[in-house]
């Protein structure tokens, strides 16, 4: 779990965080949506203190982040950012030891960490793991980023942009792989992002930041259909607002018995999918693989936000 | 190819003329006049190219030492004041005259090495100093911000992230160093340091053209293979950084 109490950032009596207080509980995913300049960059790195509050506290689990050296408390805290960051004169191996071996861990520990981890993430530790980073493609530095910002086991891992320099397709494949990761691994998870889309993909909870306030913290649902102000409003947009509800559930959520004709469509696709389907193909019903079907009639209910 | 072969023709014309200097004697005589010596023979010109070289092995050692020091300390936040004055010390180093740094250091510390070792020190601090800086300022920012978010203190980035990949620019610095000094050197023999200027001033004061370009001529020779060996090093270190894809 972590806790933002009453953070505030001020530089030079300007505040770029202005109270905010937020809690995350352990292994939720927390998005920070807002325009640049909102102060979710600067209220992200005050959690691992590469920014200092002027005022208010963090507390991962029982610890107060004040109490704790810096460096220390960083080494404890995974931390991805845009552009990876990755050590270019460092092997994807040793690029992913950086933390463990801060740690003192013993060197076959930490072997056997790489290749869990490279594996976890899809790349082969026999063809990878002794490559420069300057070898592997966009999508799979972004990976070796990751997969070191979780080396140490983090309780807490913080990701600014993470996914900002990837092109769209390798984008979607990395959030959902993110989200699996993190399922698994139980991770608690801050990601700054100024996509609402993909908070939405990725984020238990959404806290949407301007100015240096938070304006509303809340499940993507509730984002949707209850914004608090007419800034997140806008930040949703309103023409995308009935996507992204159906975004939110699969299939497997409106199925109902009857048939349809058609190939059967997977549990697991999203409702906003099953609409595209539908409306793409003239249909009004379609089946799903195991029994049932799923009405266009439902999906249509389900997106009707404002009913609500 | 040509290159290659170029330098290996440098390397044994440079290891003919300090180890069989007598088999020159006929290239050089048409040089002379009045049945004066061809070649130089009052010190070996072995013993004074190996004098002349650690002269500026240590200049150069001593003055990438205190550059590459100055520039990561003004480079930290404490040190970031000092900037402008190291700034001042570097150019007048390098601007001052070598000779007039002599005349000065001449009554200081008596004729011999001393003093030639003072000039070539200042002068070659300035190459060194610059490089470092740049390559200390223009590191990618998101390598340093990952370096700082995984916890590594100040003394374990400047080793392990920031001095590695400066390297190459560094020795960039520090290979112009080493070829000013190279010639630079050559005056020292003025206040009587044993350097090839020996063999130059020798030629001058007895009007031996032939003396004149042995002395130049290793000069030369060792300065165009200690420049190809330092770009070797900075293609190896950007290699090994990272910076370049291997071809």
């Amino acid at each position: 779990m972590i806790r933002l109490d009453h953070l505030s950032k001020l530089y030079s009596g300007r505040a770029v965080v202005e109270d905010v207080s937020l809690t995350v509980e352990t292994g939720q995913i927390a998005a920070l949506v807002g325009t640049s300049g909102s102060g979710k960059t600067t209220l992200l790195r005050m959690i691992n203190r590469l920014v200092e509050p002027t005022k208010g506290r963090v507390w991962i689990g029982d610890t107060d982040a004040a109490k704790i050296e810096p460096h220390l408390l960083r080494r404890r805290i995974g931390y991805a950012i845009q552009g990876h960051g990755l050590f270019p004169h460092r092997t994807v191996g040793e690029n992913i030891a950086i933390v463990p071996r801060l740690l003192g861990w013993r060197e076959a520990e930490i072997s056997a960490r790489i290749d869990e981890l490279m594996q976890l993430f899809d790349l082969d530790p026999a063809v990878y793991r002794d490559r420069l980073p300057h070898a592997l493609s966009g999508g799979q530095q972004q990976r070796v980023g990751v997969a070191r910002a979780l080396a140490a086991r983090p309780e807490l891992l913080l990701m600014d942009e993470p996914f900002g320099a990837l092109d769209p397709v390798i984008r979607a494949k990395a959030q959902d792989d993110l989200r699996a990761i993190q399922r698994q691994l139980g991770t608690t998870l801050v990601i700054v992002t100024h996509d609402m889309e993909e908070a939405i993909q990725l984020g238990d909870r959404i806290a949407v930041m301007d100015k240096g306030r938070l304006l509303q913290f809340a499940p993507p649902s509730e984002i949707l259909t209850a914004p608090a102000t007419p800034f997140v409003e806008a930040l949703v947009g309103a023409a995308e607002r009935p996507f992204r509800l159906l975004s939110l559930s699969t299939v497997d959520a409106l199925r109902e018995p009857g048939e349809a004709p058609g190939t059967p469509i997977n549990p697991d696709t999203s409702l906003r999918e099953a609409l595209a389907l539908c409306l793409w193909e003239g249909r009004a019903a379609l089946p799903v693989s195991g029994g049932g079907i799923v009405t266009l009639a439902a999906l249509q209910a389900r997106a009707e936000g404002a009913s609500r | 190819m040509i290159a290659k072969l170029f330098l290996t023709l440098a390397a044994a014309l440079l290891a003919a003329l300090l180890f069989t200097p007598e088999s020159f004697t006929e290239v050089f005589r048409p040089l002379t006049h009045n049945n004066a010596p061809p070649i130089y023979l009052q010190t070996s010109l072995l013993r004074l190219t190996l004098s002349h070289l650690a002269l500026v092995g240590i200049a150069v050692t001593a003055s990438t030492l205190v550059a590459v020091a100055g520039g990561v300390l003004v480079t930290r936040p404490a040190g970031r004041e000092f900037l402008p004055l190291a700034r001042t010390i570097t150019s007048v180093g390098q601007t001052f005259p070598p000779v007039a740094v002599l005349a000065l250091a001449v009554p200081a510390m008596g004729f011999g090495a001393g003093p030639t070792l003072v000039a070539l020190f200042l002068y070659g601090l300035l190459p060194v100093f610059e490089n470092t800086l740049t390559a200390l300022s223009t590191l990618p920012p998101s390598v340093l911000e990952a370096a700082r978010g995984m916890g590594l203190t100040r003394r374990q980035r400047l080793w392990q992230v920031e001095l590695p990949l400066a390297l190459p620019v560094i020795l960039a610095g520090v290979r112009l160093t080493a070829v000013i000094s190279l010639a630079t050197a050559t005056i020292g023999s003025t206040v009587a340091a044993k350097t090839l200027g020996e063999v130059i001033i020798a030629g001058l004061l007895s009007a031996n053209p032939a003396f004149v370009v042995q002395g130049g001529l290793i000069t030369g020779l060792l300065a165009i293979l200690i420049y190809e060996a330092f770009q070797r090093l900075e293609s190896w270190s950007a290699h090994r950084a990272g910076l370049i894809r291997p071809q």
